[in-house]
């Protein structure tokens, strides 16, 4: 069972430890620094990257039983003067998603305004994946989350072939490259929203991935937490299907995927967009263990009265057995399941806002 | 020679000391603290090289004016100050 997790906030980075059945913080970093993104791999080396309100976008790194350290951030090259058009910055707005390459030191990290970058050498440097940024289609990219700038939220690699990726975008939809990044195409087919023009409402650009996730031992099945609903592919997302039984709404921002069992997902529903609270103030997660047929209202262990925690797109997570669940809200509440999501516990803290969380070994 | 002086919020990120340096301009003065400290100048500096949205530079008694090229001239009395703006909250 896993022993730690990450848990990065609006006010700092906190460490929980699991000592004789129950979780509690161990330790706290970079106190009062947004924290945008948080990774531990398997070798226990850690990145954290903080939000400055004032001086920008920092990466941080840590090796196991070393103290952190800055790192250059991401960095984003020199505008040409044939990009004068470009209606995004060429500039690190923020990591939003840091993860595992599948080759020995091989990292990804999405960012605003919608920047891939690739790390061979565990996160001490970083490159910018040309290749996507300078397709023509990306100046069609849309900014999400409050900002003008778009978001690369998700990137899941296939277990089987660390060459191919696929590249969650609010709001551009979802991209695949078969061959290590070198080519890109958009392939989201069967997606739509109700936030466009109705001619535009399929259109493969304007979909909103709020979250991807894939089951790590099926990896052609994958999962969305689309802005107006969830979404199930078998064929590692060229094709999609709506998922109409989700309850208690389709709105959302966060999923997690089975590690072994395909047909089993997590999702944190909430009323849709003009809102973004929980359903009747009652925190629940919604699973489905067929595959999406049928959803489950789990809620013991949740506040289930006058209860406003929004749930954003990294603050659901799931264990390498499946068994173990956290998530945390915009309100500072986290909550641990050991049992697949049937009931939960929350550590005594008050937390600030959660944007992410991620177990640890 | 001007000197340049950072506020005291970076501290807690990264050493920054206030250093007389070379230059003419706000941007050759800053070159010259980055050349000693690199990883200061993405605190200060956004990738393509502006200041960033909720730094501010006084020079003379006033903000400096060229926020993308920080071409403003700095004179060998001249102190720069290297502030976080309140628009930043």
């Amino acid at each position: 069972m896993v022993e730690r997790l990450l848990v990065g906030t609006r006010k700092g980075l906190f460490e929980l430890a699991r000592h004789n059945g129950h979780w509690d913080i161990a330790e706290a970093h970079f106190l009062g620094d947004p924290v945008s993104s948080v990774y531990e791999g398997n070798d226990g080396t850690a990145l954290a990257a903080l939000d400055l309100g004032h001086f920008g976008a920092k990466l941080w790194r840590r090796e196991k039983g070393v103290d952190w350290r800055e790192v250059p951030a991401p960095l984003f090259p020199a505008k040409p003067e044939d990009a004068k058009d470009d209606p995004h910055p060429w500039s690190l707005g923020k990591i939003w998603v840091i993860e595992d390459g599948g080759i020995d030191g091989r990292l990804w990290a999405g960012t605003m305004p919608g920047g891939l970058f690739r790390s061979d050498d565990n996160g001490e440097s970083w490159a910018l994946i040309e290749t996507l940024w300078r397709m023509p289609e990306r100046l069609k990219w849309m900014g999400v989350a409050g900002g003008e700038q778009p978001g690369i939220n998700s990137v899941l690699i296939d277990p089987r072939n660390p060459a191919d990726i696929r590249v969650g975008v609010s709001t551009a939809g979802l991209w695949a490259s078969t061959d290590e990044g070198a080519s890109w195409s958009l392939i989201n087919e069967g997606m739509y929203n109700e936030y466009m023009p109705p001619d535009l409402s399929g259109d493969p650009i304007s979909q909103d991935i709020h979250r991807l996730a894939r089951c790590a031992a099926h990896p052609e099945t994958m999962w969305c937490q689309h802005h107006n609903g969830v979404f199930h592919s078998q064929d590692a997302g060229a094709h999609w299907q709506e998922v109409t039984a989700i309850k208690p709404s389709k709105f959302g921002f966060a999923v997690a995927a089975h590690p072994h069992d395909s047909k089993t997902a997590w999702f944190v529903p909430a009323v849709k967009d003009e809102r973004r609270i929980p359903c009747d103030g009652k925190v629940v997660v919604s699973r489905t263990r067929d595959g999406g047929e049928s959803f489950e209202i789990l809620n013991k262990g949740l506040p289930q009265r006058h209860a406003y925690d929004l749930v954003w797109r990294h603050a659901l997570t799931v264990d390498e057995s499946g068994d173990v669940l956290a998530f945390g809200s915009t309100s500072g509440g986290l909550w641990i399941s050991e049992d697949g999501g049937d009931s939960w516990t929350m550590p005594e803290a008050r937390l600030p806002p959660i944007a992410v969380v991620r177990f640890a070994a | 020679m001007p000197k340049v002086t950072f506020t005291c919020a970076l501290q807690r990120f990264l050493p920054v000391a206030s250093s007389q340096v070379e230059g003419a301009t706000i941007a050759d003065a800053l070159a010259e603290v980055f050349a000693e400290n690199p990883l200061l100048r993405g605190y200060v500096l956004d990738d393509q090289g502006a200041l960033r949205r909720h730094v501010v530079v006084y020079v003379k008694g006033g903000a400096a004016v060229g926020r993308v090229k920080l071409a403003d001239p700095v004179a060998a009395s001249d102190e720069v100050f290297v502030f976080q703006a309140l628009s930043g909250g």
